[in-house]
């Protein structure tokens, strides 16, 4: 039976990761390829890392970090943040990512999901979408949530959907970093809506949260950050407890 | 285990090869990237990747004459995820014949299903050395919309809508749907099974 991913998410900025990070046992915390190590070692099913540095040798600095992470780790990797391009996608692929994640550079150039599924192929393509919900409607936000859209979520998503994307990873602002939990009844709508994987992300607080992305969230995966990060949550007890609720999980 | 073996990854334009590369060398052998009919020839083992979409996978095979060589080849020869399908006789994408190594013909999935699969998901029924070392119903990785249905040349079979043949064995060749490269401990195990296999001697 095909199992609910749990997907940690590194944010880099200038090839480090940038959050404080609680792992005692790592020489290294800022080590990407490291974390990255770690965490395939603790059971993570798949890493997403996602590259907020706003550097001019920003696209040098994370091709080099997917080669050396690709050279160490033996899970699935997607990189995401700031892409924009066939040729910055195709230079992604060749140095080992499995996917790559596009978020604002959809919105603003929607044939850019073409594009690189006629490419490459759609299970290497990702769309990034953070919405809030304003008076009942979801409306995508882009730079990181900043900036509000008159995009709605559902609509956007099918649209995504037909261009050729493979997966959606959705970020409710309304619920990133509150630590209440995933946006459960959008995310069952998207999955009921569309017919490709969906990844929960925003409010994973408590193990109880990820049982109920599964299971109300309809969510195909779950990622999350800081609850990792600070070993708030440990991968291989919150996938024992989704186990014994009889969610399928990867042990 | 022969240490000094020559390892060629078919290089025809497809896929995330850097990863097969860098899992073999995980395992301590070096794999060369070639797509030189001679240099595949004399490999001791073939890896055959593929990740993007068949009918133009097979065009790039046919223009390069590989399409020719590979079904000859005598040596283990390993298929991976779209690798593995385009050795069949024929797939629904882009409704291309294939090489016509194995004899089943690849579809996709119906929508009863979320298309393409992602994520990881069970082998069983395994029946090969391929899979020494490895338990009945261990995760992989996988990745794909379109399936082999259950034939004759299946070693192990996966569950998603419908059961299907996940990974294929007939004589020399071998052919697995899901990424050995990314499918963790048991990836790496799978992968260290094939190097080990030795047909010609």
């Amino acid at each position: 039976m095909l199992t609910k991913r749990i997907i940690p998410c590194l944010d880099i900025k200038n090839g480090r990761t940038v959050k404080g990070v609680n792992f005692v046992d790592l020489r290294d915390a800022g080590d990407p390829v490291e974390l990255a190590a770690a965490y395939a070692e603790k059971g993570a099913d798949e890493l997403v890392f996602l590259d907020i540095s706003a550097t001019e040798e920003k696209r040098k600095t994370l091709a080099k970090l997917v080669l050396d992470v690709a050279e160490q780790l033996n899970i699935p990797f997607t990189v995401g943040g700031g892409i924009s391009s066939v040729e910055d996608v195709d230079i992604l692929l060749k140095n080992g990512a499995d996917k790559v994640s596009i978020n604002s550079s959809a919105v603003k150039n929607p044939d850019l999901i073409n594009q690189l599924s006629e490419k490459f192929g759609s299970q290497c393509v990702v769309v990034a979408i953070d919405a809030k919900n304003i008076d009942g409607n979801w409306k995508v936000h882009l730079v990181g949530g900043k900036v509000p859209t008159e995009l709605d979520l559902f609509e956007w998503a099918r649209e995504v959907e037909q261009r050729g994307a493979g997966e959606i990873l959705f970020t409710s602002m309304d619920h990133d970093g509150t630590k209440n939990g995933f946006a459960n009844e959008a995310l069952a709508k998207l999955s009921e809506e569309l017919n490709i994987p969906i990844i929960a992300s925003g409010g994973a607080g408590k193990i109880e949260h990820f049982k109920d992305t599964f299971q109300e969230g309809k969510a195909d995966a779950a990622l999350a950050a800081s609850v990792f990060h600070f070993k708030e949550i440990e991968i291989l007890q919150l996938k024992k407890e989704l186990k014994a609720e009889g969610i399928p999980i990867r042990m | 285990m022969k240490e000094n073996q020559k390892i060629v990854i078919i290089d025809y334009g497809a896929g995330n090869i850097q990863s097969i590369k860098f899992a073999i060398k995980r395992l301590g052998f070096e794999a060369i990237l070639s797509s030189d009919a001679e240099q595949i020839r004399q490999a001791d083992k073939v890896i055959f990747p593929g990740v993007g979409e068949a009918g133009s996978a097979m065009k790039m095979l046919r223009s390069t004459g590989l399409d020719e060589l590979i079904p000859k080849l005598e040596q283990p020869v390993l298929g991976i995820c779209l690798g593995m399908q385009l050795m069949c006789t024929h797939s629904e994408e882009g409704n291309t014949t294939g090489l016509g190594i194995f004899d089943a013909d690849v579809k996709r999935f119906d929508n009863s299903v979320k298309v393409p699969q992602i994520g990881w998901n069970q082998i069983t029924n395994l029946n090969s050395h391929l899979f020494d070392n490895v338990k009945n119903g261990e995760y992989v990785y996988l990745v794909h919309s379109y399936y082999v249905p259950e034939c004759a040349d299946e070693i192990a079979r996966t569950e998603y809508g419908v059961n299907y043949s996940t990974a294929l064995h007939r004589d020399n060749f071998y052919g697995v749907q899901f990424h050995p490269e990314k499918s963790s401990k048991t990836g790496e195990q799978i992968l260290e099974n094939f190097l080990k296999l030795d047909l010609r001697n």
